[in-house]
């Protein structure tokens, strides 16, 4: 039974509820954002569409002011206990910010969103800064309880975005498949908090690895709520054996939505899983637990991965869908960014945090092209790619450079990130040798099918008449192709700054391991 | 200097790629202009080079300045991390005996390459940008010396080579494209993880952090003790060794990793052929010089017989395919194989004479597979075809075509007084001096014989007799009872015109004079050869004690 708070006690909370807003300012704004957006959409009614993309940009930017603010603030929990504020959520809230602009600027030039007339857009753009929220509780979230509060908010608000097409069949399926999926990985998750409970009482991250360290529990058990957990994020990330929803979903989604969720909410659930185990299950050998407990969880992380980069870049060469062929190649990315989770060391973290960054970069740019594209050709397909290196050589061009990207060759940042992982798995020691072995290898399988697109852009002819005419892309959409380009290429010259950024971000507060 | 030379072709990509791409003669004569600058940029720093520096190694305390020029040296990446100090990649490139012979090559190729690419008509601009990528990744690789840099060059080269083979070259050129590709990756990607294993290996003696710096990681000192591929860890240091050696032979390429070549050369168009034969197949042997042997000594001696028995069979079996080839430019592709054998095998001779001839070789096949496949092209232009057997009596209706050709097939097959002879010989003295490649040497010299049969072969099939039967090209005789020959859609000089006269005299004048005087290339190399051979020789007596 809960017992009746004492007057004290009701007031402790309430000066911690307050003394904890500064540090919450950038959710707030957040907040007040995803109000202003919908009221925009209710009063003015014309200019809509550029408006409203406009109004969101510009509450990211102000937010992205508070999220710069925060470095200065003291690392703690907030909230008593339920909400971290550390540089690792603060990395996070930039590229969760960024990538909310992203979604929202190649979301203006996509027909699928645009278009029919009429449709309200105010609930789509809406949707994005809600989601920005969620994704930002969940990489600050310290208690099971809030987790499950971010992973669904993220979850719902994505489950409605990908469906936002509601007359197309694709669309509404993938929005199905995706609900279904989700809560299924949301149940298993949420079993996995319970036993996590059951077994030290307490839903404080920070206290169930106190817990943990001074108490010997029941390790089968606690390894089977570490697994059912790592189903609910592993379905949020994508990695194998949680990926079976992306490629139907990617493919029926509106591609700005697809691109969002595989940058977005797949780097929100890295963040969640990297706190989750690097801070709740311990893994420091000298502990009073069984050893070979903690083994598991990186071993088990391995094995994910594995299976991961070899089926995801192995079932992507069949693909010819371009959108079902980025999915596995997601999938595949996934298995590479675990790579640097599994690490588990400032090193480890480093790389992951670099490569998430560069993931978002390049795989928004790929994401925008094919927007640009079928907006054109009104095709999703590969093979109807033909002759477009001659038509929108701008966008062509810069497609390949972020394949290339996504390949991991120099000098793209595609290539720092995976040095980076496989320098920390070199580092860690012999054994992980193996894990950057298949890395490598399943990056050279990820060149043949990454490079079916310029294949059919550059190197086929076109059949049939040629119709001699350059495709129109806009100025602004020439631009911003051309800026994720420079950028790719740019840090994968000069990556200093981005890297100095995920050093000092690796701090995650208290993880036992540094 | 050096920094000019690499990138000048990358202000020419530049300036194309502001240019609508209606401007062809433009383009062209930009990427001409930055070729001949190139090369004139490199005429001078072989000028001012002093070949008494041995380079290979750092003098005194590491400095580099001492044994290399043109030394370039700046911090590019410089980064805390974490407990391991700093991240440190440098933007350093410099030239010793090695690399100055590759950097020679390389302009002087790249120039002809222009000149070739005249003719091309598909997408100019496109093709310009790509050409220009690719010449700034070849010299850079050369004159890099920190293996992050070496393996940006390195891989920067695939691209513009996939698609220039991809786009312009012939019916099955999206197979080849992509294999090329798949195969050095594939290589390349090892060497990935052996530089980053190195890395955390090797300490930079100047500043004490760990470092990308070949310079350093040739002095074997500088290994960590209890690292990875630290001095007492033979067997990480064998496999790291293994898979670079693999990375390296796939370029060069070495049987069984050949298999890519014939199908890029066939399909690639001629200036394409001529940089892959000529300056990238050389990028192989370079990195074993330049990297792969100096690093891991102990395990380059244990392995030499073996690199050896894949030289030999390099050289025969490239030689016996040659012969069974029907089409010209296979043969010369197979051809390539057999001679970069001779490479291979005067380098796991280990001593000063092989590895002198393989540079040497490398210089010479270069310049030699250079004319060979122009002069695939000049008959692939007129005829449409490249079939041995499709002519027969060439030789009275085009003698000037027929001269140099048969100049460079007997600078292939090793005629004395022809720059190949000299470095087969060196190759072989090397090879049968050492006890380890005896053997080898004295089957592989079955090679010369094969070779000088397929190309006196094919040379009397195409040019000698009369014309035959089903020839792919018709006489006619004028009024004066003189016959004319007529390839059936050609409509310029039946011989050699003026541009392949640019591109082959070039050729064929170096040819000749270093098959008579080599001193000019040969003095340049043999003090860094010598301490290359040192540096691997005297690591292994140091164990032994």
């Amino acid at each position: 039974m809960f017992q009746q708070p004492s007057e004290s006690e009701i007031q402790e909370i309430i000066t911690a509820l307050t003394q904890a807003v500064p540090a919450f300012l950038p959710e707030i704004a957040i907040s007040v954002l995803f109000l202003v957006v919908l009221m925009v959409d209710v009063f003015n009614l014309k200019n809509n569409k550029l408006l409203l993309p406009v109004v969101s940009i510009i509450g990211f930017v102000i937010t992205l002011f508070l999220v710069v603010g925060q470095h200065s603030l003291p690392h703690e929990e907030i909230f008593l206990g339920m909400y971290a504020v550390d540089p690792f959520a603060i990395f996070f809230k930039y590229l969760f910010l960024a990538s909310g602009i992203l979604a929202v600027l190649i979301s203006m030039d996509s027909n699928e969103i645009t278009y029919p007339e009429g449709r309200s857009i105010g609930e789509y753009y809406a949707l994005i800064v809600a989601m920005v929220l969620g994704m930002f509780l969940m990489a600050s979230s310290t208690d099971l309880v809030m987790m499950l509060v971010a992973v669904e908010m993220v979850s719902i608000t994505s489950y409605i975005l990908a469906g936002y097409n509601k007359t197309s069949v694709q669309s509404s399926e993938a929005a199905l498949k995706y609900v279904i999926y989700g809560s299924v990985s949301t149940g298993f998750m949420i079993y996995g908090f319970s036993i996590l409970y059951g077994l030290t009482g307490q839903t404080n991250i920070f206290e169930i690895q106190a817990f943990l360290q001074q108490n010997d529990v029941d390790s089968l058990t606690l390894m089977l709520s570490a697994l059912l957990i790592l189903g609910g994020f592993g379905y949020k990330v994508g990695f194998v054996p949680f990926h079976f929803w992306s490629p139907d979903v990617y493919e029926g989604a509106p591609t700005p939505i697809t691109a969002y969720l595989s940058v977005g909410s797949k780097a929100a659930g890295f963040a969640i899983l990297m706190r989750f185990f690097r801070v709740a299950i311990p893994l420091d050998e000298s502990a009073s637990y069984e050893s070979f407990l903690t083994l598991d969880w990186v071993t088990i992380l391995a094995a994910v991965s594995v299976a991961s980069m070899v089926l995801g870049n192995v079932v992507a060469i069949w693909q010819s869908n371009v959108k079902r062929l980025l999915a596995y190649s997601s999938i595949a990315h996934a298995g590479y960014i675990l790579l640097g989770v599994l690490v588990a060391d400032d090193l480890g973290t480093q790389a992951t945090l670099f490569y998430l960054a560069a993931y978002t970069i390049m795989n928004v740019g790929v994401f925008y092209v094919v927007i640009l594209i079928s907006n054109q050709i009104g095709s999703e397909n590969v093979e109807d790619y033909r002759g477009l290196g001659k038509r929108m050589p701008l966008a062509a061009a810069s497609l390949t450079i972020f394949l290339v990207s996504l390949v991991g060759l120099p000098p793209t940042v595609g290539f720092i990130g995976k040095l980076m992982i496989f320098s920390a798995l070199l580092n860690k020691g012999v054994v992980f040798i193996w894990l950057a072995v298949i890395g490598v290898l399943t990056s050279v399988v990820s060149l043949y099918y990454y490079f079916k697109i310029p294949l059919y852009m550059y190197l086929k002819e076109p059949d049939g008449v040629e119709e001699d005419r350059d495709f129109e892309v806009g100025v602004l959409a020439n631009s911003l192709v051309a800026f994720l380009m420079i950028v790719t290429v740019v840090f994968g010259l000069y990556f200093t700054p981005l890297s100095a950024l995920a050093k000092e971000s690796v701090y995650i507060l208290g993880s036992f391991l540094q | 200097m050096l920094s000019l030379i690499v990138f000048l072709p990358i202000i020419a990509f530049f300036l194309i790629l502001f240019l609508p791409g209606a401007q062809k003669q433009a383009i062209r004569i930009i990427s001409l202009v930055a070729a001949f600058a190139q090369g004139v940029f490199s005429l001078i720093i072989w000028q001012g080079y002093d070949s008494t520096k041995p380079g290979i190694i750092a003098g005194e305390s590491g400095n580099v300045h001492e044994t290399f020029q043109f030394v370039e040296r700046f911090d590019w990446i410089n980064l805390e991390f974490g407990r391991f100090g700093t991240l440190n990649i440098e933007y350093f490139m410099g030239v010793d005996g090695l690399s100055i012979t590759m950097v020679l090559l390389t302009a002087l190729i790249s120039i002809i390459g222009v000149i070739s690419s005249w003719t091309i008509q598909k997408q100019v601009k496109g093709y310009f940008l790509l050409y220009n990528l690719l010449s700034t990744a070849m010299m850079g690789c050369f004159v890099a010396l920190d293996f992050f840099l070496f393996y940006v060059f390195w891989e920067v080269m695939l691209l513009p080579m996939y698609f220039l083979i991809g786009i312009w070259g012939g019916p099955n050129r999206e197979y080849a494209a992509i294999k090329f590709f798949l195969y050095t990756l594939f290589g390349s990607v090892f060497m990935l993880l052996v530089l980053i294993g190195l890395y955390f290996s090797v300490i930079d003696p100047a500043t004490g952090n760990h470092t990308f710096n070949m310079v350093a990681m040739v002095d074997q000192a500088n290994y960590i003790p209890g690292s990875i591929f630290g001095p007492e860890n033979s067997l990480w240091r064998l496999v790291a060794f293994v898979a670079l050696f693999v990375g390296f032979a796939i370029k060069v390429p070495m049987f069984p990793f050949h298999t890519w070549l014939p199908d890029a050369h066939v399909e690639a168009p001629t200036p394409i052929s001529v940089i892959l034969a000529g300056v990238l197949l050389k990028l192989g042997t370079y990195g074993m010089l330049r990297i792969n042997f100096p690093f891991f000594p102990e395990v380059f001696q244990d392995l030499a017989f073996v690199i050896g028995v894949f030289g030999a069979i390099n050289i025969i079996y490239g030689a016996l395919c040659a012969l069974a080839q029907l089409d010209l430019k296979k043969m010369v592709a197979y051809s390539s194989i057999s001679h970069m054998g001779y490479v291979l095998l005067g380098m796991a001779a280990i001593n000063t004479e092989g590895m002198t001839g393989a540079l040497y070789q490398m210089f010479n096949h270069g310049t030699i597979t250079a004319m060979l496949f122009l002069l695939v092209g000049v008959i692939y232009d007129r005829s449409h075809s490249r079939q041995i057997e499709k002519f027969g009596g060439l030789a009275s209706y085009m003698p000037a075509y027929t001269f140099v050709l048969t100049l460079a097939f007997f600078a292939s097959l090793g005629l004395p007084g022809l720059s190949g002879f000299i470095s087969e010989a060196f190759v072989f003295v090397g090879s049968f001096s050492s006890e380890v490649t005896r053997p080898l040497a004295i089957v592989s010299v079955l090679g010369i014989v094969f070779g000088a049969a397929y190309l006196l072969w094919s040379l009397q099939r195409m040019f000698l007799g009369k014309r035959r039967e089903d020839a792919l090209y018709e006489v006619h005789e004028d009024e004066h009872g003189n016959a004319k020959i007529h390839f059936h859609d050609w409509k310029g000089s039946n011989d050699l015109d003026l541009r392949e006269y640019l591109m082959l005299a070039p050729l064929a004048i170096i040819v000749v004079i270093l098959g008579v005087y080599p001193m000019p290339i040969l003095g340049l190399m043999t003090s860094s050869i010598n301490q290359l051979v040192e540096v691997v020789v005297s690591y292994t007596s140091f164990a032994m004690n």
